[in-house]
């Protein structure tokens, strides 16, 4: 009699356990419903924060699915003209000022894009967080009033950039409003604030971001949306390298 | 002989004339053999060191290495094959992993290179014993110069973050368990060592290997290994030395050629001055060719002079230099040269320099005096050109 309610004990909590991993792979679903598209145009303004002074870039990128991206920057004027293409996993930039296309790979990914604490690598990893992860609630909270899951993200595929992730995920709008990256070892390596939420096209989206490479000094990066349109009209022949020199 | 009887009498005749010629001839011969010992004894400890610390009889590349481009490090390592491993395990070659990795030393981003090298190598004078750790401590190894630019002393702790096979970042707290002091740049800035065992898990890469540094330099030929010889991974420094050697030849000519024009000039004074001098020569049966001669080789004796002037106050001074050696300080100009540079004066370069400065002198003497062989015996014995 005691075995078969120590059975069906382990069974409720295998079916529970079951249960919560669901649940926790729609809340990542969801996240991915509301920040990844099918294409977007976006101009941003990026806020680099120095040592003695901090400087903004605004650009706009037109980005299809994951494979596809073209940035150009439009300010400061040094940084004017700018291009960044993005297709699959190589990159190309233009650079106005002595008119010419530089690939970015290798060693160079890995640097930080115009001094900010995004590499390009950062930038490039854009698969779904469904794709590349398996999920677990680690538990529920409740900070500044809101409603919060705190997911526990470990890789299930070998080539993924961080082998953990821990989100803290707004119940109601199904954004993180904070993402850590985590190292094989357990090291944090990269903390995301995510802030000011917005229904754009029928779905909620992030208009600020921080960024904060944590093992560096500093106040990181914000990144602030200044314009979203989803599933935008985007021609092939900017997806090219002839379309950084024009 | 008796052309140089005649002029060593003249030329001691002449006095302060002779000597201050002789002075500056000197000095050139001083500083001629001194610049090149410098240069041949930088070339010398260039060498030694780069072998004795980096490249001992050669290098085994994977065929994708470059070490000039940096481009090529994450992909280029593979498996030791048998025969290799063979001799790794008798101590014939060590096997070297890199890969790019960061570190932050207070709280700043540095790029560098690990090398992930056997703790017990004895091929190379990198103190890699160091390395040896009985715990799962991670204990990494760095030049002078690498612990300048990132700030780090013995035993101070910095994380290390690097990407793995996959790509999978991966970090750790990383001991400096060792600052070694070498004369080689490139082997020190941006470069952290660490063990090779440590790094192959760490990697995910086991039994690789991108370089295999060869002990004996037999040029054994592996496949998928390129074998580089010494003489190609000295290529760089061979070029900036004799670069150097260049620059420092046109000074050297200079030189010279102002002790040279000392002596010309010596020489068109002598004939204007003793023409009574050369017609009594003719008169009395030399040749118009035996008296060019005799002028020929008082001015060529500057140079004979100036040796042994030279060798008075060069040898004691070339021995003084040699036991204390020119101390460069400790700026790093980025190339591969000892803070202290021994010069090394070859019997070859002494003789070289002897030959080029007599030859040189003799020449620039006998320009002039070949108007003797235009004279008239008549006008020179009047005093008339």
């Amino acid at each position: 009699m005691c075995k078969r309610f120590i059975l069906i004990g382990v069974l409720l909590m295998a079916i529970i356990a079951v249960l919560k991993s669901q649940t926790a792979n729609e809340i990542m679903q969801k996240i991915d419903d509301n920040m990844s598209s099918e294409n977007r145009v976006v101009e941003s303004s990026m806020t680099i924060h120095g040592r003695r002074n901090s400087r903004t870039i605004t650009s706009v990128s037109y980005t299809v699915g994951t494979e596809k991206s073209f940035t150009e920057y439009l300010s400061p004027p040094r940084e004017k003209g700018t291009k960044m293409l993005k297709l699959e996993d190589r990159l190309w930039t233009y650079y106005p000022a002595n008119d010419r296309i530089v690939q970015i790979s290798g060693h160079m990914l890995r640097q930080s894009v115009m001094g900010s604490d995004l590499s390009y690598e950062d930038m490039m990893d854009d698969r779904q967080l469904t794709e590349v992860y398996v999920a677990v609630v680690e538990s529920k909270e409740e900070i500044d009033g809101r409603s919060i899951f705190v997911l526990k993200l470990t890789a299930k595929v070998d080539d993924a950039a961080y082998h953990s992730r821990k989100l803290w995920v707004d119940a109601e709008y199904y954004l993180p409003t904070k993402e850590e990256l985590y190292a094989k070892s357990g090291q944090l390596l990269k903390r995301t604030q995510l802030s000011d939420f917005q229904k754009v096209d029928g779905r909620w989206y992030p208009m600020k971001m921080n960024f904060k490479d944590v093992l560096k000094q500093g106040e990181g990066t914000d990144w602030e949306i200044i314009s979203i349109r989803f599933n935008e009209e985007i021609p092939d022949y900017l997806f090219s390298k002839a379309a950084l020199k024009q | 002989m008796i052309a140089f009887k005649l002029a060593y009498k003249n030329l001691l005749g002449a006095g302060l004339r002779t000597w201050l010629n002789v002075s500056v001839l000197s000095l050139a011969f001083v500083l001629i053999i001194f610049y090149n010992a410098m240069i041949d004894g930088w070339n010398r400890q260039g060498r030694n060191d780069t072998q004795n610390w980096e490249i001992a009889q050669g290098q085994y590349w994977h065929p994708e290495y470059d070490k000039y481009d940096v481009y090529t490090i994450n992909d280029a390592h593979q498996a030791l094959i048998n025969p290799i491993q063979k001799h790794v395990d008798a101590g014939r070659m060590v096997p070297e992993l890199l890969q790019q990795a960061s570190i932050y030393p207070q709280g700043r981003m540095q790029s560098i290179i690990l090398r992930g090298i056997p703790s017990e190598q004895s091929v190379l004078k990198l103190p890699t014993h160091l390395l040896k750790s009985d715990s799962e401590e991670l204990i990494a190894l760095i030049g002078k110069r690498m612990a300048k630019a990132s700030k780090l002393k013995l035993n101070d702790t910095v994380l290390l973050r690097w990407r793995d096979k996959n790509g999978t970042f991966d970090a750790a707290e990383m001991r400096i368990g060792g600052i070694f002091n070498c004369d080689v740049a490139e082997i020190d800035n941006g470069q952290i060592y660490i063990s090779y065992a440590l790094m192959q898990n760490m990697m995910g890469l086991s039994n690789e290997a991108t370089l295999l540094v060869d002990k004996l330099g037999m040029g054994e030929q592996f496949s998928d290994w390129d074998f580089k010889s010494p003489s190609f991974l000295l290529k760089e420094l061979d070029e900036l030395i004799n670069s150097e050697r260049i620059s420092g030849m046109v000074m050297q000519l200079i030189l010279l050629l102002i002790a040279l024009l000392a002596i010309f000039d010596t020489q068109i004074l002598a004939i204007f001055r003793r023409k009574k001098e050369i017609g009594t020569y003719i008169a009395l049966g030399l040749t118009r060719q035996q008296v060019v001669r005799v002028f020929t080789i008082e001015g060529g004796m500057h140079s004979v002079l100036a040796a042994l002037l030279g060798a008075v106050y060069g040898i004691p001074l070339f021995m003084w230099i040699d036991s204390v050696g020119i101390n460069f300080g400790s700026a790093d100009m980025g190339i591969t040269i000892a803070e202290r540079v021994y010069p090394y004066y070859s019997l070859q370069l002494v003789l070289i320099t002897i030959v080029v400065v007599v030859v040189s002198s003799t020449i620039v003497s006998f320009i002039p005096a070949r108007k003797i062989a235009r004279m008239k015996p008549t006008d020179a014995l009047k005093g008339k050109m």
